[in-house]
């Protein structure tokens, strides 16, 4: 991971992080390895850890108990390393949607979602869909009728958050995987629902 | 900032930039999330960034914000000096290859 | 590690969180603070994060809650569903009954 060679820092702040590096690398606090390999692990993370809790426990009821029940635990149940992850995962029913928001500054479950969309971390999106769920979801494209409840979750201290999106209609019979392949990044946080692709009729 | 005015929400995607992602890659191992060290903790972090002035914290992006509170951080912390830190800054810089050292020669001719 | 009192509320009980703007880094967002609502379930004891903040131990651990406040009563002309309700974790030392 040199940079030597190839280094173009545009910015003071790219320029402090070279430098915050340097230092910390000389002083023997941090190595590049261990940076190194940070990186490719948060690069490779999509919301695959997510997607594949909800699908099982679209198929399985026990499973869904326990992920309703115990989030962390749940992630572990499937082999997926959670240390020090606080989960509660909120079920969307035909009565309640959920969104989750963190307003004071961008806490996301990266280990089971990757990281988190720049939307997610804008002011807009943290100022307003406390105070207007409905209107900022719409922006998202996707329309909650007035008779559901929105229960709106801050992850404003230590738990962090998903929702488990209601299985759309017409998937009887499909496997785990394809069930899981249905399952967004944005329907995790709330902003979207799973839908069925339109197929194109040849 | 919860319930204050502000813009649309802008559904973009953001494609993470080298040096970001290693910005992402120190917290995770200061704070300890990876690894076998912790030498700060994440509220730390969130402090240091509330405490940017309001002005600074609008015009500055998501990872700006962060190398600013993790180096500022450290300094808190005693794992490096405000000299320390001068001195590299300015070891970095005159390597000579970096745009900011390149407009200054530049402006300089 | 050690925990500081046990928990004083509990899951149903109305509770309201106190209004206060002190300095420091704090973790109970300024639009929930003087309002009231209801404790969802208890997270848990954690360290206080506005100790955490300052390089202390943030010990002894504070209960926290989750606790439920109806969005029309914490948004002026909330315009929704009156079942709307928004949820957040408040620290115990920031509820007052």
């Amino acid at each position: 991971m040199k940079t030597a060679g190839r280094y173009e820092p545009y910015s003071y702040f790219q320029l402090m992080e070279v430098s915050l590096r340097e230092l910390l690398v000389e002083k023997g606090i941090v190595t590049e390895d261990a940076i190194a390999g940070a990186m490719a692990a948060m690069r490779e993370r999509g919301p695959e850890r997510g997607a594949a809790m909800v699908a099982r426990a679209w198929i399985d009821p026990a499973y869904k108990t326990r992920l309703l029940e115990n989030g962390s635990r749940a992630a572990e149940a499937l082999g997926f390393e959670v240390p020090g992850l606080k989960l509660i995962v909120v079920e969307n029913t035909p009565q309640t949607h959920n969104v989750i928001v963190c307003t004071l500054c961008s806490c996301y479950p990266r280990m089971l979602l990757g990281l988190p969309p720049e939307w997610y971390k804008s002011r807009p999106y943290r100022s307003r869909v406390v105070r207007e769920p409905r209107k900022v979801l719409a922006e998202f494209g996707t329309k909650i009728p007035a008779k559901v409840r929105i229960r709106v979750h801050d992850s404003n201290a230590d738990m962090r958050y998903m929702v488990l999106p209601m299985r759309p209609a017409r998937t009887e019979g499909w496997s785990e995987a394809r069930l899981a392949g249905l399952v967004t990044r944005d329907c995790l946080i709330g902003v979207a629902l799973p839908k069925i692709p339109k197929t194109r009729k040849s | 900032m919860g319930g204050l005015p502000a813009g649309k929400v802008k559904p973009t995607e953001h494609a993470y930039a080298d040096w970001e992602l290693r910005v992402d890659a120190l917290m995770m191992l200061l704070v300890g999330v990876v690894g076998e060290g912790k030498r700060m903790t994440v509220d730390e972090l969130r402090k240091n960034i509330e405490s940017l002035p309001p002005a600074d914290y609008d015009r500055m992006g998501y990872y700006d914000r962060w190398v600013i509170s993790l180096t500022q951080t450290m300094i808190q912390r005693g794992v490096i000096t405000t000299d320390e830190l001068a001195r590299k800054l300015a070891e970095v810089e005159n390597r000579g290859q970096s745009p900011i050292s390149a407009r200054k020669r530049r402006r300089a001719k | 590690m050690k925990s500081g009192s046990d928990p004083d509320f509990g899951p149903g009980d109305r509770v309201r969180v106190r209004k206060a703007a002190p300095l420091g880094h704090i973790r109970t967002p300024f639009y929930i603070r003087g309002h009231t609502g209801v404790v969802e379930r208890i997270c848990g004891a954690f360290p206080n994060p506005e100790e955490l903040a300052q390089q202390r131990d943030g010990l002894p651990a504070q209960p926290l809650y989750r606790v439920r406040f109806r969005q029309q009563d914490v948004w002026p002309g909330y315009r929704g569903n009156p079942a709307d309700v928004i949820e957040l974790e408040i620290f115990q030392h920031w509820i007052e009954q």
